[in-house]
């Protein structure tokens, strides 16, 4: 049981974490407004998904409409937040980027309000849909399995993007050298643009289906921001396959503490990234890095 | 070359505050107090900063402060606030030499978030320990300097000028502290670790000594905040006051010991401005205006200044 | 004098509103939620019912006694302020709220902690202030005051009673299990309800505690644990998109029908979330509010006035908290103004008259009767939802009087509970 609770939450956190480890992996910054496009998944998807069903239309269909609710709340400002401002801000420290997604991050937050209001949205439909299966005698929504799956597929297809293809294999020169990449004849200015929309399209999809399992409330963001960073620290940033040992790791510590030790649970979460940056001071999982001297 | 003024400066804004105290309205005087504890935490940064490091986990001590002046009142009675201070820079100096050992090995954006999970750590025991109220947190004893209680209308001036004292004062240590061989190591170490170590010193001892100063001053600045508020409770741990130092810090840019004031001064400003122009929408208001001073001001407030003089 | 320092100093005194303060108008400080996830459930209805009873008292619509215009003929004026941020940020609003608006009082504050924090700088500050929401008894119990009131009664009460409905519905109880937010108001909620509990019924077993963080929003885990706990009454303290979530993820799997599950606050997930709530869940309002508001001229006043202001939005707990706050400082005022000659009272003239005081509100009887006269105490409703033909209704409604769910004057609340609720 502790396992089935571990990787459902597992799941959950991988995908949360997933657009933040991508964008510092390929643009070295700390992305703070990774919160805010969950937040706008979420608040899409609910909002998209209910007005869909208030029209009567299939049911079986909200689930691409959740998905369809992401793409569009990406599009329309990870464009705008990267082209229009940190476009100018690469050259600076990244403490200085960092505090500039946290400026940005304070603004989205208001603007959702400004455009959702503070009342909670819910749409239990897509989770209620799908009943529920039982397992060790227990009774588990089906819903969480989607997301598991949606989990996988999410990892599967980064992966297979990032050594696959010719995209990726120009990706991972631009991760280890922007300069030099210039100079070879790549934009890299798009593949900036490109892969801090596609990140934050994953957290808002992240945030889009989580939305039928949960209110959405004001404030949703700032929680998951803390949880990818530990999840994303602990496999290494920038990396995939540390993002996945890291979500489930935490995943199931947390499961466990659950069960046999509820009174931990509150700050087991950054006591296992401290000891696990203790050890391994760059994560688990993380790309070697050259010093100059 | 130009003659640094700065310990001048620091006197004369003393003496300002000491003696136009009185007749600053009390909600003047109060949000001075806060910007000269903020201002506190944010001198330790800049000390980190000069060396490369950002702490993502200045609340820590922040925190610590601020419940070891609590506990002093809660458990042993007293209210002064100099023994609060005292007793602040006291607990905060040994974990941080503790913690020291750990963290000064890294550098970069590791620094940064350890010293985050360490300061959530706190947070959660203090959360999960209801003796000292869980979230609530408890209120602190009524202030007395030397001893003494002071009258009702007198106790914000009191309390200000301490601030300013205590406040002034460490900006004055740590001015001369960054003229010694030790304090001029920071911005080498920033630069090129590597030959710091070849030409002899420990950048590893460098950076604990400098965590240690900054953790005191932020253990002052939190004893300070706590008996101004009058109120402790553990989200002065939490990540999000730890970002409100960093800001404070970037705003002010690191040019000046008394540039972290200024800063936790136009920010609290800006902040109480915030909420009161715009209830609804503040943290709008507020990431507007620090985005604005960040594109804007990129070496913080000090720039301005800085660029004045320089003329 | 350092250049910057002069510019912000100016600044400050700048902004400082030169208004002059009308003679014939009261300001009030009014201080909740407009941001962050305690918006919803309790900020906007509480704003809400400011405006609306501020509106109706200004025009001199209140019902009796209730009917002069504004404070005492003087029209009131507001002042809303967000109480989203740190205390240090709170402490620092109400000193400007106080200190530079020059407000007559303040009425606010829903989180304990901002009460706590908040308390001894009204004491120093001397305007006298009422707490329309928090919780806890902390207040007059660690401390006693002239200027801080508290119009609503605390949380004890809601665990207390909490714990007499689920006995009163299944006296056999063997085991009790629960799931609360790991901060203050949680575990305070959680540690009266099991203190209660091992009153009322000593053999009751506790399985589970569940403590998750704070706006964790995902608790399969949580209920999985629930579930397999087999307890008769699950107790939750849970308020808002927590509430929420709980019954989104427990009610498909089948939580509160395999065990009795008391949501103390539930009341606020009524309205939104109806269809979704499983029958004989039991819910609570804090107290004789929401559906469980006596049937009186100033319930329907303030109901019927309510939802045609805002289109068929009901009030919750929170509105009717503060219209009982609004209230009884409105009588103790124009007692007070009566009392000084008809002119406007200084504000230990109406501490003196609220202390003490009982009146009549949308939620009935207010009496201050802890705090020495300073801290309300009101009898406490709980009821399980039936939904039937697309309305949730409340059956089931048991009433505990106030003395039976509140501590007597003078004892800590924990106290009371542990020697059996002695009176």
């Amino acid at each position: 049981m502790v396992a089935v609770d571990g990787v459902m939450y597992s799941a959950w956190l991988f995908m949360a974490a997933l657009g933040l480890t991508l964008i510092y992996g390929v643009m070295k910054i700390v992305n703070v407004t990774h919160g805010s496009f969950y937040a706008l998944g979420a608040y899409a998807g609910a909002s998209f998904t209910g007005a869909w069903l208030a029209r009567g239309y299939p049911p079986m269909l909200s689930y691409a409409v959740l998905f369809a609710a992401a793409l569009v709340i990406t599009l329309a400002f990870a464009p705008l937040i990267e082209r229009g401002i940190l476009r100018f801000m690469y050259a600076k420290d990244e403490v200085v980027i960092l505090l500039i997604t946290y400026a940005l991050f304070l603004i989205l937050e208001d603007t959702i309000k400004l455009i959702w209001g503070v009342d909670p949205y819910f749409v239990a439909e897509p989770y209620a849909l799908l009943g529920s299966f039982e397992l060790a005698g227990l009774s588990y929504p089906t819903y969480n399995l989607i997301l598991v799956g949606l989990a996988l597929a999410m990892g599967g297809a980064l992966a297979w993007l990032r050594h696959g293809t010719r995209v990726g294999k120009l990706l991972l020169a631009v991760i280890h050298d922007p300069e030099v990449s210039r100079a070879m004849g790549i934009n890299v200015g798009k593949y900036y643009l490109v892969t801090f929309t596609f990140g934050s399209m994953l957290a808002a999809l992240a945030g889009s289906f989580t939305a039928p399992t949960v209110s959405v409330v004001p404030g949703l963001g700032v929680e998951v921001i803390v949880l990818s960073f530990a999840v994303v620290v602990i496999g290494g940033l920038g990396s995939l396959p540390g993002a996945a040992l890291g979500a489930v790791i935490v995943g199931l510590v947390r499961s466990f503490s659950v069960h046999y030790m509820p009174q931990v649970e509150l700050f087991v979460i950054y006591f296992v990234m401290a000891m696990v940056l203790a050890f391994r001071p760059r994560g688990l999982f993380s790309l070697a890095e050259p010093r100059k001297i | 070359m130009r003659r640094d003024r700065t310990p001048e400066v620091i006197g004369v804004i003393f003496l300002v505050v000491a003696l136009s105290g009185p007749w600053l309205p009390q909600w003047a005087m109060f949000i001075l107090t806060i910007a000269f504890a903020r201002g506190l935490v944010a001198l330790g940064l800049m000390l980190l900063l000069r060396a490369g490091l950002v702490s993502f986990g200045q609340a820590l001590y922040y925190c610590l402060g601020a419940y070891a002046a609590g506990a002093l009142g809660k458990f042993i009675g007293v209210g002064d606030i100099f023994v609060q201070m005292l007793a602040g820079a006291a607990v905060a100096a040994l974990v941080a030499c503790v913690l020291g050992f750990l963290l000064a090995r890294y550098r970069g954006i590791f620094f940064g978030l350890l010293s985050l999970a360490l300061s959530m750590i706190l947070y959660g025991l203090l959360v999960k320990n209801e003796a000292l109220g869980s979230t609530d947190g408890f209120n602190i004893l009524p202030s007395t300097l030397f001893g003494i209680r002071p009258a009702a209308d007198w106790v914000r001036y009191c309390v200000v000028v301490a601030a300013a004292f205590a406040g002034l004062a460490a900006a004055l240590l740590v001015h001369r502290y960054l003229n010694t061989p030790l304090g001029r190591l920071a911005p080498a170490i920033k630069d090129n670790e590597i030959r710091v170590e070849y030409m002899g010193a420990s950048a590893r001892s460098a950076i604990h000594v400098k965590y240690v100063i900054a953790a005191v001053l932020a253990g002052v600045g939190g004893a300070l905040a706590a008996t101004n508020v009058g109120h402790i409770d553990p989200e002065m741990a939490y990540w999000t006051t730890s970002g409100e130092f960093i800001f404070i810090t970037i705003l002010a840019g690191t040019g000046n010991v008394i540039a972290p004031f200024a800063g936790a001064l136009i920010f609290g400003v800006i902040h109480t401005l915030a909420y009161d122009l715009s209830p609804n929408t503040w943290q709008m208001s507020l990431g507007a205006a620090l985005l604005a001073l960040i594109v804007f001001l990129p070496n913080g407030l000090w720039s301005l200044f800085a660029r004045r003089k320089a003329a | 004098m350092h250049p910057l320092k002069k510019l912000a100093v100016c600044g400050l005194v700048a902004a400082v509103p030169a208004a002059a303060i009308a003679q014939d108008s009261v300001k009030i400080g009014f201080v909740t939620f407009l941001s962050g996830p305690a918006a919803a459930p309790f900020g906007v209805p509480a704003k809400n019912a400011v405006e609306f009873v501020v509106e109706e008292l200004n025009a001199g619509k209140g019902p009796a006694p209730y009917n002069r215009k504004g404070y005492g003929g003087a029209g009131i004026e507001t002042l809303i302020i967000d109480e989203a941020g740190s205390t240090t940020t709170q402490v620092t609003e109400f000193r400007n709220l106080v200190q530079r608006h020059q407000v007559d009082l303040v009425i606010g504050y829903v989180s304990s902690g901002n009460c706590l924090a908040i308390a001894p700088v009204a004491e120093e500050l001397k305007k006298l202030t009422d707490f329309f929401d928090c919780g806890t008894p902390r207040i007059f119990e660690d401390a006693s005051y002239k200027y801080v009131f508290r119009t609503s009664p605390t949380a004890t009460m809601d665990s207390v009673g909490a714990a007499l409905y689920v006995k009163d519905l299944r006296p056999k109880l063997k085991a009790i299990a629960g799931i609360n937010q790991n901060y203050a108001w949680g575990q305070d909620s959680w540690g009266d309800f099991e203190a209660a509990m091992k009153v009322l019924a000593p053999q009751v077993e506790v399985k589970t505690s569940q403590m998750p963080k704070l706006f964790a929003g995902q608790y399969n885990a949580e209920i999985s644990a629930l579930l397999s706990a087999n307890a008769d009454v699950i107790h939750s303290s849970f308020w808002d998109g927590d509430l929420e979530a709980l019954i989104l993820q427990g009610g498909p799997r089948g939580l509160m029908k395999k065990s009795i599950t008391i949501l103390t606050t539930g009341e606020t997930a009524m309205h939104k979330l109806g269809a979704q709530i499983p029958d004989g869940t039991v819910l609570g309002a804090r107290g004789p509010f929401g559906p469980f508001a006596p049937n009186n001229r100033y319930n329907q006043w303030f109901l019927k006035g309510f939802q045609a202001k805002f289109k068929g939005d009901q009030p919750n707990y929170a509105s009717y908290q503060m219209a009982q706050a609004i209230l009884g400082v409105k009588l103790a005022w124009e007692k007070a103004q009566e009392a000084n000659g008809g002119k406007k009272p200084t504000n230990e003239q109406v501490c003196a008259a609220l202390e003490n005081m009982t009146y009549e509100g949308p939620g009935g009887t207010v009496r201050l009767a802890n705090g020495i006269g300073h801290q309300a105490v009101m009898e406490t409703v709980y009821g399980q939802t039936r939904y039937a033909d697309g309305k949730l209704s409340i059956v089931n409604v048991k009433r505990y009087p106030a003395d039976k769910v509140n501590p007597p004057q003078g004892m800590k609340a924990a106290d009371w509970i542990k020697s059996g609720f002695k009176k």
